[in-house]
């Protein structure tokens, strides 16, 4: 559903992607990761044509996103939520109608049942009676969390999650993951996650890549993944210990 | 794309730019007026014509002072903002979340201010004549003791149709100026804090540049 194909961008002087094939299977869980600075943003926002490749094709089921603009891609869009790294609220108004603004402006939705669906979505991230606040009065960890609810509100086919724990304490984190995953699961939607939370994305996920020298190194479900004998990939994902997978995700 | 809703953030830019920009414009529009009275009485009384007081205000005010001092203070007071409230977004990826949902950001960010300011700066420009106008009144008459009928005929006699669509027409043009320009600035601002600093003031010196010399050719065109 979801295809990269030898996409190659440089900002700046810099090439951030040097090449990236990568393919997200519909409906799962995948999980990128790679060091800070690697270009795992970057490539997010390819997907949704925020950004678009010198070179290469970004396929959205059978549309090529590469070289769309306008009409077209917003057509596109339309399919697509994301939660970016540093949230993207809209400053100027309150969080209820943060989450209420997709529901508007995109799925065209009324008064009362707006409400009705934005109070349960706060209330699921953990938001209830918050929805008065302005995102200048919220912490980091909740301005996330209120992003969370305005990408997930809608429904929508295919999620971009940006690092959506970086920020949160452990317990809030381990409750995002669930609700990230439950939501996944109950509505089948696929999900694409940028995320550092090592070694938890193994025992969420469906599938880990990781984004190494502006390409994918591997690309795998967790428990094949972690048998990678690339050193410097061992490494990276073995900081904190080696990743011990039990029960079903080792046999998944 | 609904009209109803962009109506709300077009009343909103038009409160933003028009209402909250009257307190500076009476205030500038006040003393202009008054100078120009003293000036003006000064010079014309060496020629004996402190009557024709009322007309050269008010053709200073209606053809250049009005238009291009109430643009120029609306470029400082609202033209800034708009620049830093958009860069804003932009560098903190609200245009980028906007992009995300479809929605365009000409439409729903941009477009209500360039219409608030088409509509809003003409207003202002009108309210700053009247007020320069009076403040003229105010020193010529009550202080410099000239004569009050001869104020008001002369600004009659002198003041012609023509003056005051050429007023509309240039304060028009620089309603679309400053939102064009502001906005602009604001939504190609670079990635940084020092980014949104040097597009704000790129914003208002360039606005203020093009204010003044689309008057020029504006004015060349018109007399
Ligand atoms: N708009 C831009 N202009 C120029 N360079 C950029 C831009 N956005 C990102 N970069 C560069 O691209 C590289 C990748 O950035 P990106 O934000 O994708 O990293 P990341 O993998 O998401 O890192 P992190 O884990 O810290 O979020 C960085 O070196 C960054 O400096
Ligand atoms: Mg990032």
């Amino acid at each position: 559903m979801l295809k990269l194909v030898g996409v190659k961008k440089t900002l700046g002087t810099q090439p951030v992607l040097r090449g990236v094939d990568l393919t997200i299977p519909s409906g799962k869980l995948t999980t990128i990761i790679g060091r800070s600075g690697e270009g795992k943003s970057v490539l997010l926002k390819h997907m949704i044509g925020l950004l678009q490749p010198d070179e290469g094709q970004v396929w959205v089921g059978d549309v090529d996103i590469s070289r769309l603009r306008g009409q077209p891609l917003n057509e596109v869009r339309k399919r697509f939520a994301m939660l970016f790294q540093g949230a993207a609220l809209f400053d100027s108004m309150s969080v209820f109608e943060n989450v209420a603004f997709p529901l508007k402006e995109k799925l065209r939705m009324k008064g009362p049942e707006v409400a009705a669906r934005v109070d349960e979505m706060l209330e699921q991230v953990g938001l209830a009676g918050m929805g008065h606040k302005f995102p200048a009065e919220l912490s980091g960890g909740m301005r996330k969390r209120a992003g969370l609810a305005r990408a997930l509100v809608m429904r929508p086919e295919i999620v971009l999650f940006d690092e959506p724990t970086t920020g949160l304490d452990p317990l809030m984190a381990k409750a995002i993951h669930e609700l990230i995953t439950t939501m996944q699961r109950t509505f089948g939607f696929t999900a694409v996650m940028v995320s550092h939370e090592i070694p938890e994305i193994f025992f969420l996920s469906d599938y880990v890549a990781i984004l190494k020298q502006g390409r994918i190194a591997v690309m795998a479900p967790p428990a094949e993944f972690i048998r990678t004998t690339d050193p410097e990939i061992q490494e990276f994902i073995s900081v904190g210990g080696p990743v011990v997978l039990s029960g079903a995700a080792a046999s998944s | 794309m609904r009209p109803p809703f962009r109506f709300i953030q077009f009343v909103k830019q038009l409160h933003f730019i028009g209402y909250k920009s009257t307190f500076v414009v009476v205030l500038t529009a006040g003393f202009t007026g008054m100078v120009l009275a003293l000036q003006g009485y000064y010079t014309l009384r060496k020629f004996g014509s402190e009557g024709l007081l009322g007309s050269a205000v008010a053709l200073s005010m209606i053809r250049e002072l009005g238009p291009v001092l109430a643009a120029l203070m609306v470029t400082a007071r609202a033209g800034s903002a708009m620049t830093a409230e958009i860069g804003i977004m932009r560098i903190t990826e609200q245009i980028d979340a906007l992009d995300t949902m479809a929605i365009n950001p000409f439409q729903y960010l941009i477009a209500p201010k360039v219409v608030g300011g088409l509509i809003g700066v003409p207003l202002l420009v009108a309210l700053f004549d009247v007020v320069g106008i009076y403040g003229g009144y105010l020193v010529g008459v009550d202080l410099l003791g000239v004569n009050a009928g001869s104020y008001w005929t002369s600004i009659e006699s002198a003041v012609e149709w023509k003056d005051i669509y050429g007023g509309i027409l240039k304060s028009i043009s620089f309603g679309l100026i400053i939102s064009w320009v502001c906005c602009y600035k604001g939504f190609y601002t670079r990635m940084s804090a020092e980014g949104l600093g040097s597009a704000t003031t790129e914003a208002v010196v360039l606005s203020s540049v093009v204010i003044l010399v689309w008057d020029y050719f504006l004015t060349s065109i018109l007399l």
